[in-house]
């Protein structure tokens, strides 16, 4: 439950942005981090990110939460973890997510 | 990426095992949160310790550690007909005195599964004539939102949202468990995110009072094997000291803006953890301003006894006292499709770990 999962920064108006987490766009809010802006790179829990961080230790970061949690990350998906209040539709399939 | 990664596995194994080989004696680490405890099942890490080194699994999981007195509270909230609980999903399988959440939702209760406190609050928004009481468990990583929403429904004037509290602090629950002696304990595997809120200084009266070397780690196999050598160096060389190797995404402050916001909203206070009983300044409550959105104090809720099954022994494990399989319920009478114990209900609890990875 305290899982923290990396997404992208897309969309930002105030402290409402959308996030691209492997190609499913969901809103969050930015409140927790008030430096982030379009294109960066956060840890996203519970609808909110909690730190900013490069992009590389992102894809790292998602990398290796994948490797080591597997299933156990897809069901943090419909927990605070993973934000799924996704009402936008994805914009691209999720297998293109960039690795 | 990954493969180059995975390709350090086998050297960090090795320079682990030598490390534990120089120490000699037993030694026992916790690993305090219920996503290390999934990672080190699955990845396979408990497989490769060295046998002198041993890991138990501390109280990390929120559902788990969420005293029996909140999930009845939770439970008689939801029997009221004005009332819709708002809740992370895990919450609503936990068993309580009179069933569970979702029990009482197939019966017709309005129980719903939010994934941010900003639901919960859009819930209470459109509806109006319904008390929205959102469940607020969780860490320092979760806790954060839930100041946010009470802010947000102080500043609305959304008297029809309120929070159970029942949010815990990790450091006091660690310095318990020092203190009681019943667990030895050589050091702790601190929690990724929950130190990316509170920062890797905050572990610094554990290391003052007790003692006991700190590494905070992420959640994969390199990352934790990196954790267990830097622990198991202290131990080597005498030395106790906090110590990061997740410094990508914890800093020594942590969230400045969510600790602020701690300050805000928050008071520290005394809370009952399961089995545990009370810990001292281990909770947070509402700060006076923001006490009208305590569903405790709103519906004149007193929290009584816990009435924990007798069998059940996940209050043990949480304090890493007992594993799993000692348990007489494990496996049997509590499997994760009829948990007895939340230990079994969350997908990161001990029990349904254990169960999931390291059935015997």
């Amino acid at each position: 439950m305290c899982l923290a999962v990396p997404a992208q920064v897309i969309e930002k108006t105030g402290d409402d942005a959308v996030v691209d987490l492997q190609g499913n766009r969901l809103r969050i809010s930015t409140a927790l981090t008030p430096e982030v802006g379009i294109g960066d790179w956060v840890l996203v829990h519970a609808g909110f990110s909690i730190t900013h961080l490069s992009e590389a230790d992102a894809r790292e970061t998602w990398d290796y939460l994948r490797q080591a949690l597997g299933d156990a990350l897809t069901e943090a998906g419909g927990e605070p973890a993973g934000p799924e209040p996704a009402v936008l539709p994805p914009n691209r399939p999720q297998d293109e997510s960039g690795r | 990426m990954s493969a180059r990664m995975s390709a350090r596995v086998p050297e960090l194994c090795e320079e682990l095992r030598g490390l534990c080989q120089r120490v000699g004696r037993r030694m026992q680490f916790m690993e305090v949160c219920g996503t290390h405890t999934v990672s080190i099942f699955r990845s396979g890490v408990r497989s490769m310790l060295p046998p002198n080194l041993r890991l138990v699994s501390g109280p990390g999981c929120p559902v788990c550690v969420t005293a029996q007195r909140h999930i009845d509270a939770a439970i008689e909230l939801a029997t009221r007909p004005e009332v819709t609980i708002a809740t992370y999903g895990d919450m609503i399988r936990v068993p309580g005195r009179r069933g569970s959440l979702e029990r009482l939702r197939a019966g017709g209760a309005d129980v719903r599964v939010v994934n941010s406190t900003k639901t919960a609050l859009q819930l209470a928004r459109d509806n109006p004539a319904r008390q929205v009481v959102f469940l607020g468990v969780g860490f320092e990583t979760t806790a954060p939102a839930t100041a946010i929403a009470v802010l947000e429904a102080a500043r609305d004037g959304l008297e029809n949202f309120s929070v159970l509290m029942c949010h815990k602090l990790v450091i006091p629950a660690m310095l318990a468990l020092l203190s009681s002696g019943d667990v030895p304990l050589d050091g702790f595997l601190c929690p990724g995110h929950v130190s990316v809120i509170i920062g890797a200084r905050a572990y610094q009266p554990i290391v003052a009072q007790h003692r006991r070397p700190c590494v905070i780690a992420g959640f994969e196999p390199e990352q934790i094997l990196r954790g267990l050598i830097n622990l198991v160096r202290q131990v080597a060389e005498g030395r106790a000291e906090v110590e990061n190797v997740y410094a990508a995404v914890v800093s020594e402050q942590g969230n400045a803006t969510a600790l602020g916001l701690f300050e805000r909203v928050f008071v520290p206070e005394d809370t009952a953890w399961r089995a545990i009983g009370v810990i001292p300044q281990s909770g947070q409550g509402l700060a006076p301003p923001y006490r009208r959105f305590d569903a405790v104090e709103r519906f004149g809720l007193t929290l009584g006894e816990d009435e924990d099954h007798p069998a059940c022994r996940c209050g043990e494990v949480i304090q890493g006292k007992t594993e799993p399989a000692d348990c007489a319920l494990f496996g049997t009478a509590c499997t994760p499709l009829h948990p007895v114990g939340p230990c079994m209900v969350s997908s990161e609890g001990t029990c349904a770990a254990w169960y999931k990875y390291h059935r015997r």
